[in-house]
């Protein structure tokens, strides 16, 4: 136990020189890209003078570094700041976007990653049976096309044709879980079917690795079920890399959905992020940037603290 | 036919013909007695706004770093949210005349160089407050004084002193400017209490509706403001206007009626949407225009012969046909259309002539390729339109290289600096706002660097000229000159283009600016 702890521990200190690292890179980011903030802001309209005004209005007058270490300086006590395009408070604004950002991520999550899971499992009995071949050839269907193709068929089919569900998915404060449940169903489903065939095709891999293994040839001349001798005995020690394959997809879920929220107009971080990059509005940006990193750092550290401690091997190291 | 029809049928409920003269004339005229009845109940709902309802707009042009602060709009979506909670002095109305608001009645000295606002007595703010003379100035100064950030800052800087005086605002010019109440209907000169000086994005005004929920790139959401000094708006008693980017989307969220109206449906996809049942398209043509623009005092467009040569070598016609679907008018090398007053139509209309390009390519001397920048986000179809432009140039041995520029980035690095690029225009109410914003040779937004000491003197004496013939002669003459020495080429001015469904009343085209210059959701209600 006490290395799991010495782990976790030298795991979380690289985790904050990595978000540090992320937040210059960011800030360099966009301090190279043209145009600043102000001039973004004022777009075809910007004079001379509404420019040098607003700029002094934000502080861009200062130097960059000085900026870069003030916005540090707040970060350390809790405080986000405030976005320099419209002076609405950073962490207010996030925390309803990245609300809804997670909400939709746990929803196509919660779908997606047991269903991924049993339809692998369904391959590996059936292997190249038909259901294998139904279940590899649809999924992969879906992956190969592009995401916001799947979600403007299922507006097409599912909003517009047979109208069981909105094709825009805003949600507001005053709904209830089940109307939450039902603006976001179809973006969910979206997402569900992008993620679905890694998932399943990284299980069916898995498992169908381990069973050559000669344990597995005893359980069968055990005379043990088929269904029994995948649950039990091979999917435990396949458990590694379809933890890292579902990790990386729920981090997917988070960070890359900006196509889909635009599609259907879902209030997430995503296109938040993206309006504020193309605006340069830094400290957003940076806030979002950090945000981003947090989830993609953690979830694949939980990823690695299962796989270890799945994995006798490595929990007692020789 | 059917025009006449609605007209009859207008005169009908509003008494000027009885019922049984409409129904022979109609019948006369070829349509059916069902129909005719048809359009008689339609007028009649039609001139009867129904009160109650939610009637949400969907809209692109919002982003999540929007303010309410009318200083800084510079999009559609803040564009409709001033027109919500607030008001201005003067506004444009469905003809293009002026349309009083906040002001009573405006008036000007015989030198148009003082101009006096009778403001509007008991009109209240949202907050409780009431609507002063001070709270105007305020407004004035705020987007006019030194450390302004407004983006009306451009027609402001003409104002040398403002006062109050009694219930009126008195406005002294630098140099005299008949359009000045023109000036004041720009929309980012919403009336504030103390001018927003306290607190400018807090969206409180004296508008139709109330801000309720406002939620930057996703929605606003208003509630009536029962206590509105309008007597004949705001007929939903809650509107919402929700930020819809993506053109697909938008286009799904109005077929599946989720919204009641969307701002901009693209030219490609008008067909389509116009087979949705119970929807309808409304084209409008306004003063908006698509430009290619060549900066006068950069090598090799500085040569008056090579700016002619890409003028004739332009296919205008293709462009309206291919890039608008029609959509939309010819342009004519300068920035003023029929929308505008004071315009003259007897200009001649330039037209695509390899064999006069050619001639003034030759003339010009120049020889060798030339860059053209261009980025969809400069106009829809932008890139498109840059190489129909490359091969009718081809045709007239031309040679163009086409540059695509990123969107990102393309105001502050490309428009504006690069001496030839693809770019857009709204228009401006007036022809003198329009020439002043960009083709004066002093103008910040002169982005052909045309400078034509003649043209500057003509627009200063047209301000002044309060002759109405002289006037419309003067502005004449300085679109001749712009068309033939400007650095504009004008091939088309783009209609709006909107969505709406049947079951929305009351819609009406305005050519100020988009979606009945930003008010059809408190001037248009839901139908029974």
């Amino acid at each position: 136990m006490s290395y799991i702890l010495t782990l976790l521990a030298k795991r979380l200190a690289i985790s904050a020189l990595l978000l540090l690292a992320v937040s210059a890179l960011i800030f360099a980011g966009t301090e190279i890209l043209p145009g600043d903030v102000a001039q973004s802001v004022l777009g075809q309209s910007a004079t001379p003078e509404a420019l040098a005004n607003l700029r002094r209005d934000m502080g861009l007058d200062e130097p960059a570094l000085s900026r870069y270490f003030g916005w540090l300086g707040g970060i350390v006590q809790g405080d986000l700041g405030t976005a320099l395009t419209n002076g609405t408070d950073i962490a207010d604004a996030i925390g309803k976007r990245l609300y809804n950002t997670v909400f939709l991520a746990s929803t196509a999550a919660v779908v997606a990653v047991p269903l991924a899971i049993s339809l692998g499992l369904l391959a590996v009995l059936y292997k190249n049976r038909w259901p294998d071949k139904l279940i590899s050839g649809t999924t992969l269907a879906f992956i190969s096309l592009p995401e916001f193709f799947i979600g403007y068929l299922l507006i097409y089919f599912v909003a517009v044709q047979l109208g069981w569900f909105p094709s825009v998915a805003t949600v507001y404060d005053s709904m209830t879980f089940a109307e939450r449940l039902n603006a976001v169903a179809l973006p969910a489903a979206t997402l569900t079917l992008v993620v679905l065939a890694h998932m399943m095709r990284m299980t069916r891999a898995a498992i169908l690795n381990v069973m050559q293994s000669a344990y597995i040839e005893t359980a069968e001349l055990k005379g043990l079920s088929a269904f029994r001798i995948v649950a039990k005995h091979a999917l435990p020690n396949a458990i590694a890399p379809i933890v890292n394959v579902v990790m990386l997809n729920l981090a997917y879920l988070v960070v890359g959905v900006v196509v889909v929220e635009v599609i259907f107009v879902y209030p997430g971080m995503g296109q938040y992020l993206v309006d504020h990059v193309s605006k340069r509005d830094v400290p957003v940006v940076q806030a979002c940037g950090l945000i981003f990193a947090t989830f993609y750092i953690g979830l694949n550290m939980i990823a690695d603290i299962i796989s270890i401690v799945a994995n006798p091997r490595i929990r007692h190291p020789r | 036919m059917s025009d006449s029809l609605e007209k009859l049928s207008k005169l009908v409920v509003s008494g000027k013909l009885d019922r049984r003269t409409f129904m022979k004339r109609a019948v006369a005229m070829g349509a059916s007695v069902a129909f005719s009845n048809t359009l008689l109940t339609q007028s009649a709902m039609a001139a009867e706004p129904v009160k109650g309802g939610l009637l949400k707009l969907g809209s692109s042009g919002g982003e999540s770093t929007n303010s309410l602060d009318p200083a800084t709009a510079a999009s559609a979506v803040p564009l409709f949210n001033g027109h919500q909670w607030g008001d201005l002095l003067v506004d444009i109305a469905d003809d293009g005349s002026l349309e009083n608001r906040l002001a009573e009645e405006f008036g000007s000295s015989a030198d148009a160089k003082t101009w006096t606002f009778k403001i509007r007595q008991g009109v209240e703010f949202h907050n409780g407050k009431t609507l002063t003379p001070a709270d105007v100035v305020a407004t004035l100064e705020r987007h006019s004084g030194e450390d302004t950030k407004s983006g009306a800052l451009g027609v402001m800087r003409n104002i040398d002193t403002m006062k109050v005086d009694g219930d009126t605002v008195v406005v002294g010019l630098k140099d005299a400017n008949a359009d000045l109440p023109f000036l004041m209907s720009d929309y980012h000169l919403v009336i504030q209490p103390n001018g927003g000086k306290d607190d400018p994005a807090a969206g409180i005004g004296t508008g139709p509706y109330k801000m309720m929920v406002n939620e930057p790139g996703i929605r606003h959401g208003y509630e009536k403001n029962a206590n509105d000094w309008h007597g004949n708006r705001g007929h939903a008693d809650q509107v919402e206007i929700l930020v819809i980017n993506d053109d697909t989307a938008r286009v799904a969220a109005l077929q599946s009626g989720q919204v009641h109206m969307i701002e901009r449906v693209p030219p490609k996809i008008v067909e389509l949407v116009k087979r949705i049942p119970n929807v309808e398209v409304k084209s409008t043509p306004g003063r908006g225009h698509y430009v290619f623009i060549m900066h006068t005092n950069t090598a090799p467009f500085d040569n008056n012969d090579l700016r002619l040569a890409l003028k004739y070598a332009i296919d205008r016609q293709e462009m309206v046909d291919k890039i608008l679907f029609g959509y939309g008018s010819l342009g004519n090398d300068m920035p003023i259309n029929s929308a505008y007053p004071y315009f003259s139509d007897d200009f001649e209309q330039r037209s695509y002539d390899p064999d006069k390009a050619a001639f003034h390519f030759k003339k010009s001397g120049h020889s060798g390729p030339i860059v053209l920048r261009t980025a969809e986000g400069s106009f829809p179809g932008a890139v498109d339109a840059s190489q129909l432009f490359q091969q009718s140039c081809s045709k007239a041995g031309i040679q163009v290289e086409v540059k695509r520029e990123p969107d990102d980035g393309y105001w502050s690095e490309v428009w504006n600096k690069q001496p030839f690029c693809t770019s857009f225009w709204g228009g401006r109410p007036t022809q003198d706002q329009m020439y002043s914003t960009a083709y004066l040779s002093s103008a910040d937004w002169n982005d052909t660097r045309f400078n034509n000491a003649d043209f500057d003197k003509m627009l200063l004496a047209a301000r002044a000229e309060l002759d109405d013939v002289k006037r419309k002669q003067i502005y004449a003459d300085m679109g001749t000159i712009v068309h033939n020495d400007g650095g504009l080429i004008c091939p088309m001015f783009n209609d709006w283009v909107e969505g709406v469904s049947n079951d929305v009343g009351g819609w009406t085209a305005n050519p100020n600016q988009t979606m009945m210059n930003g008010q059809a959701l408190s001037r248009c209600w839901l139908k029974a």
